[in-house]
């Protein structure tokens, strides 16, 4: 052990280990748990909080909860104390129903497919170090429409009407193609609003301005009612490429404010030693200029697409149903009413997993984009 | 004599050539006229330079004085709005191919580095030869490596800007527009935002680069290298060209009132 009364020649002063109370368990302990009087408090009652929470709430969600039953009814008679825990046979019978909505039975190995080539679509968006991630993300760009066609039935397939679609795999569609193509227009925006342009910045305005200005419900309606108005006579133009197109235009708005926050942040050297480079407009922009400005607005960017996808669930007020317009449609059943509790839960949980994920993602890029030091 | 001021170092302590420095016959950049105003304010007034290949030019001048601005109009980062730039036999205007042909050819080192932070060293140094100029990237970069060598920072190739000291980022922004092969170098105050201990460091590097032979504009108050390396020292003053000289006669021997007062300020 180094006495630290000891002392050193001026120069030949060796380096010391820091005092044990300072790194390691105790020292997060003594930093984060009890660094003052007050923090103590607060430590103390945060954790009796959770001692009196936690215990009783797993077991209304876990232990004494029923899984399977075939009414309301037996649910309660199989529990101690009726209505004293959660009852879960209520989703596990209607699972289904909870992800396909009224897909075909038939046809629903399209959709389990299509969840396959999602996530083959993601893993080289999300990772840049896979094996042949150019061919993926060419794959990825073609996602949306492969899966499109395969879903409403191209390919020779039995079609499949669109207002067939619900549950997890309505928000899936409409959440996807939100983000696929919110991302890029929105970009689009945001570059088009900072133009030299007057013309092009104009319209780039009005349009953002517009769509900001109105709420996602309004367009719904908008899209559900009045575009018919719009077109001519007899056109045949699916509700849900409707909603898809209104939710991407709102989507972009946002993106673009996002993005424009992210652009403004570069400083004007960078622009400048792009230029003096010889780079063309586009080319500063895609190398340069992008790369830093889309780092700087990941948490604004990420922001919003949690947003989109949790706005997903308005599509309910135009009659789609989404998982929370299954559970709420369900709740109307007379054998299993008053069982609105598990519904919400259950759609809780899957909109948290979703948007959780996205919102952990999001911190990881961030850390693994950060190259200042 | 000049000595050394505070933000600058000795003039003993600067490198000097070690083979003599000669100027071409040809032109490389012609100013005629050249005015430009930032609004309301007449920053640039009636600019006539000549400056021939090969030729090391250092610009000095108070702040304000419209120096970075003259240079920044060489490469059409700043616009002029009357007069006549040609740069290379290309006359600067509003079309386009013609100001990103300059460019490429024209290099530019600033003050405040301007560094790519998203891109590691070697990656800065490539981006442009692959996209602007289509060379290969295994040529890109080895060209790129013998560049960082030049500048003496070959190790620090896979570093992101960030990790790097002042001095050395000042350095591969050198060696960045070296890549592109440039005729002529344009330096904009580039030592002015370093530590004194990097000033020579940077210096260093810019005297090995004259001695190439190449074109320079510089603007610096670094005098010692002025003495040392350029072949004529321009002041200016109000947007103005005041006096011009051979480093030697502008320092012992300045003919205007106002460089007489610069030179006793700085000096």
């Amino acid at each position: 052990m180094a006495d630290s009364a000891q002392t050193y020649e001026t120069g030949k002063h060796p380096e010391l280990p820091p005092p044990r109370t300072e790194v390691g368990v105790l020292g997060w302990i003594k930093h984060n748990l009890l660094s003052s009087p007050l923090n103590a408090v607060m430590t103390f009652l945060a954790i009796l909080f959770l001692w009196f929470l936690i215990p009783p709430l797993f077991e209304w969600i876990v232990l004494d909860a029923v899984w399977t039953a075939d009414s309301r009814k037996e649910c309660w008679d199989k529990m101690e104390v009726p209505e004293g825990a959660a009852c879960w046979a209520f989703i596990t019978g209607r699972f289904r129903l909870f992800i396909y909505g009224f897909y075909p039975e038939a046809s629903r190995w399209r959709v389990n497919l299509s969840f396959v080539l999602l996530l083959l679509a993601i893993v080289p968006v999300l990772y840049d170090k896979m094996p042949g991630r150019k061919f993926g993300l060419w794959y990825a760009m073609a996602f949306p429409f492969i899966t499109g066609w395969l879903l409403v039935g191209g390919f020779g397939l039995t079609p499949v009407d669109t207002d067939q679609f619900g549950g997890i795999m309505l928000t899936l569609v409409i959440g996807v193609t939100g983000i696929t193509f919110s991302l890029p227009i929105g970009i689009l925006l945001a570059l088009g609003r900072r133009s030299k342009m007057p013309v092009l910045r104009i319209l780039c305005i009005m349009f953002i301005e517009f769509i900001r200005g109105v709420p996602l419900i309004a367009l719904l309606f908008i899209a559900s009612s009045m575009l018919n108005f719009f077109l001519p006579p007899g056109t045949v133009f699916d509700l849900l490429i409707r909603v898809l197109i209104m939710v991407t235009l709102f989507a972009s708005a946002y993106i673009a404010e996002v993005v424009r926050g992210g652009l403004q942040g570069i400083p004007k050297g960078q622009h400048e030693a792009a230029d003096s480079l010889g780079m063309t407009y586009v080319k500063a922009q895609l190398l340069i200029i992008l790369p830093q400005a889309l780092k700087i607005s990941i948490p604004g960017i990420v922001n919003t697409f949690i947003g989109l996808f949790k706005d997903t669930t308005l599509v309910l007020i135009i009659g789609m149903l989404d998982p929370l317009g299954i559970g709420r449609a369900s709740l109307a059943d007379a054998v299993w009413s008053g069982l609105s509790r598990e519904v919400y839960l259950f759609v809780a949980l899957f909109f948290f997993i979703c948007c959780f994920s996205m919102s952990r993602y999001s911190l990881y890029l961030e850390r693994k984009l950060h190259t200042g030091h | 004599m000049p000595t050394s001021m505070t933000d600058s170092i000795a003039e003993d302590e600067i490198r000097h050539p070690t083979k003599e420095l000669t100027v071409g016959e040809e032109v490389a950049i012609e100013m005629i006229a050249v005015h430009k105003w930032f609004g309301e304010f007449h920053v640039l007034k009636d600019i006539n330079l000549t400056v021939n290949r090969g030729e090391r030019i250092v610009i000095c001048g108070p702040s304000g004085s419209g120096k970075s601005t003259l240079i920044r109009c060489i490469n059409r980062l700043e616009e002029h709005q009357k007069g006549t730039i040609v740069v290379d036999g290309v006359e600067l205007t509003n079309d386009l191919m013609n100001i990103e042909m300059v460019r490429s050819e024209v290099g530019i080192v600033f003050q405040s580095f301007n560094l790519f932070p998203h891109l590691t060293v070697l990656e800065n140094l490539t981006v442009a030869p692959i996209w602007v100029r289509n060379v290969r990237k295994a040529e890109a970069e080895e060209a790129a490596m013998k560049y960082l060598e030049r500048v003496k920072i070959p190790e620090q190739a896979a570093k992101y800007p960030g990790q790097l000291s002042g001095g050395q980022q000042q350095r591969v922004a050198i060696a960045r527009s070296l890549c592109m092969n440039p005729r002529i170098m344009l330096f904009d105050e580039p030592t002015s935002a370093l530590d004194p201990e990097m000033i020579k460091e940077v210096l260093d590097v810019m005297v090995e680069l004259a001695e190439s032979g190449m074109t320079m504009l510089v603007v610096t108050h670094e005098m010692g290298f002025a003495t040392a390396v350029a072949n004529r020292v321009i002041f200016m003053d109000f947007g103005e060209i005041i006096e011009q000289n051979e480093p030697h006669e502008f320092f012992n021997n300045p003919q205007h009132e106002r460089t007489k007062l610069f030179l006793s300020q700085i000096l």
